[in-house]
């Protein structure tokens, strides 16, 4: 077992910007924008009606028709990504220890989608006409589960549900277990809720863009910031202990997850909520600040940042204040290219985590797009076009709806 | 009158209920006698297509017949010889 920290061996993903790691990297770079109109549902009579959807997804093709009705959409968008992991980390699960390699996902409502039409047959038709499959299609877990059987990984398992935070803190949890003992993990998350029912647990929190032009929907750090648009897909990421990997041959990692924080925010009262500038107590600077403490670093190690990108005024302040307060005023590269995608739930960070690997594997760093600048007294250095880099590390931040936080360090 | 289940019937509403594992051809003889296990048909697939005979043909199997019938050979002659219900 290493004493290092543990390597990424392998990505795949399925996100509005691309089906597959190169396709989803390529129109990052390009700043081309995957936000548009929902079309997954009639949401004409919703105030918020734009998403990043995944498109050209062909379900008959790339998921096996045993899986197709047993899955929610988004649990074959994490089979598509995790076979690509796999292929891409050269993983042969015959080959390695069966109870070595394990799942840890991201997740938030689970199969959504799918637990929404049987619901509806449910009440509509009656209980004989709901799919045997609800019983486990709608679950946090389906993603883990279904990754672990169709490939064998019989390894400590689990599933973390901390809405966008969860796609960092499946990572830490991956890392956790590796350090226990256990040589490869499949981790990350990709999610989805673009029905009725998951519509409405986003609008319940009034966060939600009411935008109706995809290009103002998602404005992170904008003066003009006026919610988030919800996306749908994620990353999963092949994490090893490093000399497991290096025992089986593995030539070429993305990068090492140097360290890793999350925080809670307490309960705030309505007086401390009003005047917190830091918006829960400074819980994303204690992240931050432990996640790069943990990876034996200082601030100025730190390359670039990639930001958790809130687009609600109050919360995008926070995150400003506390990336400026461990960095100093402008001190440090800020993207946020999920501008291009919307905010994936619990597949949003995990991408984030890719897209931070490969920034640093081609000395890039992508856009944040539709924010020419940063709003007044914002004082980060907003990345606004694909900007070259030296950076060797990367810091990924993310919240979750009621006082998630997590912050990851990556190092390539 | 009840629409009766023969074999072409019964493989059709399992590929429509539970899919069809690579490399099965449900078409094939072997497949009357193989065990479902062994062409990817667990429990749940059963529950689903048993589910589907009894709403669309009026079919009602006892429910040990998911756990009984290990093979297609065995699922059929079940249905073949259960009862209707009144609908």
């Amino acid at each position: 077992m290493s004493a290092s920290a543990p390597v990424v061996t392998g990505l795949g993903i399925a996100a509005p910007t691309g089906l597959g790691v190169e396709e989803h990297w390529q129109a990052t770079l390009a700043g081309r924008p995957a936000i548009g109109q929902l079309t997954r549902f009639d949401a004409s009579k919703y105030p918020s009606r734009l998403a990043g959807e995944v498109t050209g997804f062909d379900a008959e093709a790339r998921i096996p028709s045993r899986l197709l009705p047993q899955t929610d959409r988004s649990t074959q968008f994490a089979l598509v990504a995790a076979e690509e992991a796999l292929g891409d980390a050269a993983v042969n699960p015959q080959e390695l220890p069966e109870y070595g390699m394990g799942v840890i996902t991201s997740a938030s409502g689970g199969g959504v989608e799918f637990g929404q039409r049987e619901l509806g047959l449910l009440w509509s038709k009656g209980k004989e006409y709901v799919s045997a499959y609800q019983s486990f299609a709608w679950f946090y877990a389906a993603n883990t589960g279904q990754i672990s059987i169709r490939h064998g990984l019989r390894g400590p398992s689990g599933v973390v549900v901390t809405d966008q935070a969860g796609g960092l803190d499946a990572i830490g949890h991956a890392r956790r277990q590796i350090r226990k003992g256990t040589e490869l993990v499949v981790s990350g998350g990709v999610d989805g809720a673009l029905c009725p029912w998951g519509w409405m647990g986003q609008l319940a929190t009034g966060l939600l863009s009411r935008s109706e032009d995809p290009a103002q929907g998602f404005l992170p750090f904008s003066a003009a910031a006026n919610g988030y648009v919800p996306g749908e897909g994620g990353a999963i990421i092949v994490v090893e202990d490093a000399d497991a990997a290096r025992a089986r041959g593995v030539e070429r990692e993305y990068g090492r997850i140097l360290g890793y924080a999350a925080t809670f925010d307490p309960r705030p009262s309505s007086q401390d909520a009003e005047n917190d500038p830091l918006a829960g107590g400074g819980g994303l600077l204690r992240a931050a600040r432990q996640a790069i403490a943990d990876a034996g670093l200082a601030p100025a190690d730190i390359g670039v940042v990639f930001a958790d990108a809130a687009g609600t005024p109050r919360l995008d302040r926070a995150e400003a204040l506390a990336i400026s307060a461990l960095f100093g005023p402008n001190g440090v590269p800020v993207t946020a290219p999920k501008t291009m995608t919307g905010r994936l739930i619990g597949g949003g960070a995990s991408l984030d985590v890719a897209t931070a690997l490969l920034s640093l594997r081609d000395h890039v760093i992508p856009p944040t797009i539709n924010v020419p600048e940063p709003a007044p007294g914002l004082a980060i250095d907003l990345v606004t076009e694909a900007r070259e880099t030296d950076a060797r590390t990367a810091l990924v931040l993310a919240r979750g709806y009621s006082g998630f936080n997590a912050a990851l360090v990556v190092g390539a | 009158m009840a629409q009766t289940i023969d074999r072409e019937v019964l493989t059709r509403l399992l590929r429509e209920s539970a899919g069809v594992e690579e490399g099965v051809d449900l078409d094939g003889e072997e497949v009357l006698d193989t065990p479902f296990v062994e062409i990817g048909y667990d429990s749940l697939a059963l529950l689903q297509v048993t589910g589907r005979i009894r709403r669309e043909y009026g079919i009602d199997l006892p429910d040990d017949a998911v756990s009984d019938a290990e093979t297609f050979r065995s699922l059929l002659e079940m249905i073949q010889s259960a009862p209707v219900v009144a609908s």
